[in-house]
């Protein structure tokens, strides 16, 4: 369905493979692990192939997921090196129990923008046309990123609607638009160039829009600090900022 | 008989493994009600939202039990008394929805018997009628995965019953809905209710298939595993103390059911 992202997420593993059998005998392995919020999960994969080829012996493994879920793993002591989720707050959750390294960087920004099915039937053009009270519209609970900002946005906007279903992260949103089942949604602009097309954007004006920001962190008991910094200069480097920029980020 | 085979003395190596096996189950029980704020249950449990999710939990689940006892059990006796070609593909499609992940089985439904599903563009184009995101779907997405646990019970013990009672019955002049209602159902009472129990408990853990197919809606596609879920990021708290009374009811239930019907058969029937 997310052909791009699936492309990657296969990727993954084969470059995985080929970097253990040419490097095991020589050197050491040291595993990375990446816990990014679900929204990141294209350009993170390119990021990491690209990370792994210009560092052999590296092999970073990422976790993706709704960036609340992430950062309760972090708290619990799950080991993860770096972490990146979609908002400053749960970041500020991790940074308030004292578990980051040093001060956060933020690497890419984000915009949001309503989903239809593909080719429009219900010709969505406007915030306002989402109160129509028989359209199907899904969003998450506030406590996800995604539903915080939609929330901010349609109140920025002056439009109440009452929600259909509070998906648990981005991609239950993405399903229930894509397979029809739900009229509109609001989410990332980075989600609907993930989607190739599986979904249609209608832009948001800048008045109501929203900038998100992404953070991203090392883990103060991170075993590879130096790896972990690396690929965070990676990110933040003209090779990582194109690779953002070409999945729909914007840069900070 | 079993009582003296209960008394015999069992090798140390077994007592020890089984010890960690239900050391295994107990523990995560343990560490949930060790991190469980006891103070604040009283006011979390009373909230409305909990009550609703609690209440729709109950109802649907209930209602799934019911649905798989009137699909289940003629599925059961087909598979265990009819030779009919395809048989065993009909079986086999039983179990698959067990094994299943799910999540899986959710987005099955959604591609069936959503909006633009296989039969539900029909159903929305010609009645009007759309089931994801309402409590037929939750209801639906449980049957889906909990009616094999009945089914498959009931055939087992179908396959196992004697069948010159029934054919007794019948030479005694007994109608086939008259035999198979006096004879064979009192026969297989036990697993009946012991598919029907383990059917229900599964509904009632139902997460997977249901957050993918009804959506997650408080009042209408929220049930409890859902509100849990969800608790866990707006309040974690809550989010234990919904899973203790999970627990609490599901293990109630399973107790007295057990002594209820299941305590005292000779057959040892699984639950």
């Amino acid at each position: 369905m997310f052909g791009r992202r699936a492309f990657a997420v296969v990727l993954a593993p084969i470059a995985f493979f080929t970097a253990c059998t040419s490097e095991s005998d020589t050197r050491e392995t040291t595993t990375l692990d990446v816990y990014a919020a679900s929204s990141l999960a294209t350009p993170f994969a390119y990021a990491g192939l690209a990370y792994e080829k210009a560092h052999p012996g590296v092999r970073i493994q990422f976790n993706f997921g709704a960036s609340s879920d992430l950062a309760r793993f972090v708290e619990e002591g799950a080991p993860a090196d770096v972490f990146a989720p979609a908002d400053l707050t749960n970041m500020d959750k991790i940074e308030s129990k004292d578990l980051l390294d040093s001060s956060p960087v933020i690497f890419a920004t984000n915009y949001l923008e309503i989903i239809v099915e593909k080719g429009n039937p219900l010709n969505i053009s406007s915030l306002q046309d989402l109160e129509n009270l028989d359209l199907v519209f899904v969003t998450t609970s506030p406590d996800v990123p995604i539903g915080k900002y939609t929330a901010e946005v349609l109140t920025k906007a002056g439009v109440s609607i009452t929600p259909d279903s509070l998906e648990s992260n981005v991609k239950g949103i993405m399903l229930k638009v894509a397979s029809g089942e739900a009229d509109a949604a609001i989410v990332y602009h980075s989600e609907v160039i993930a989607s190739d097309g599986q979904v249609e954007g209608v832009e948001i004006p800048a008045e109501f829009n929203i900038v998100a920001t992404y953070p991203i962190g090392i883990i103060k008991n991170s075993a590879n600090k130096k790896q972990a910094q690396g690929f965070v200069d990676f990110l933040l480097s003209t090779a990582g900022q194109t690779l953002l920029t070409q999945y729909g980020f914007g840069l900070p | 008989m079993s009582r003296s085979r209960r008394r015999q003395k069992l090798p140390w190596q077994i007592v020890l493994i089984a010890a960690i096996a239900a050391a295994f189950f107990l523990a995560p029980f343990v560490g949930l009600m060790w991190r469980t704020p006891w103070s604040k249950f009283a006011d979390i449990v009373r909230r409305q939202e909990i009550r609703d999710a609690l209440w729709l939990s109950i109802k649907t689940s209930l209602m799934t039990a019911i649905i798989c006892c009137i699909f289940g059990v003629p599925l059961a006796w087909l598979l265990a008394r009819v030779e009919f070609p395809g048989r065993r593909f009909i079986r086999a499609l039983t179990t698959l929805s067990m094994v299943l992940p799910p999540v899986v089985g959710g987005i099955a439904l959604l591609f069936t018997f959503g909006r633009r599903g296989l039969i539900g563009q029909y159903l929305d184009s010609w009645f009007g009628i759309r089931i994801p995101f309402t409590t037929t779907a939750v209801v639906m997405a449980q049957c889906f995965v909990a009616m094999p646990f009945l089914v498959l019970t009931v055939e087992a013990a179908l396959r196992q019953l004697d069948s010159r009672f029934e054919g007794a019955a019948r030479t005694l002049g007994g109608t086939r809905w008259y035999v198979f209602r006096r004879v064979t159902l009192p026969s297989i009472r036990p697993s009946l209710f012991a598919g029907i129990v383990l059917a229900w408990a599964r509904a009632l853990g139902e997460f997977g298939a249901t957050i993918t197919f009804a959506g997650n809606l408080p009042g209408t596609t929220q049930t409890m595993p859902l509100a849990t879920y969800a608790a866990l990021d707006s309040n974690p708290e809550s989010a234990l103390i919904l899973s203790l009374v999970m627990i609490a009811i599901a293990f109630t239930i399973l107790i007295a059911l057990r002594d209820r019907w299941l305590g005292r058969t000779e057959q040892g029937l699984s639950l």
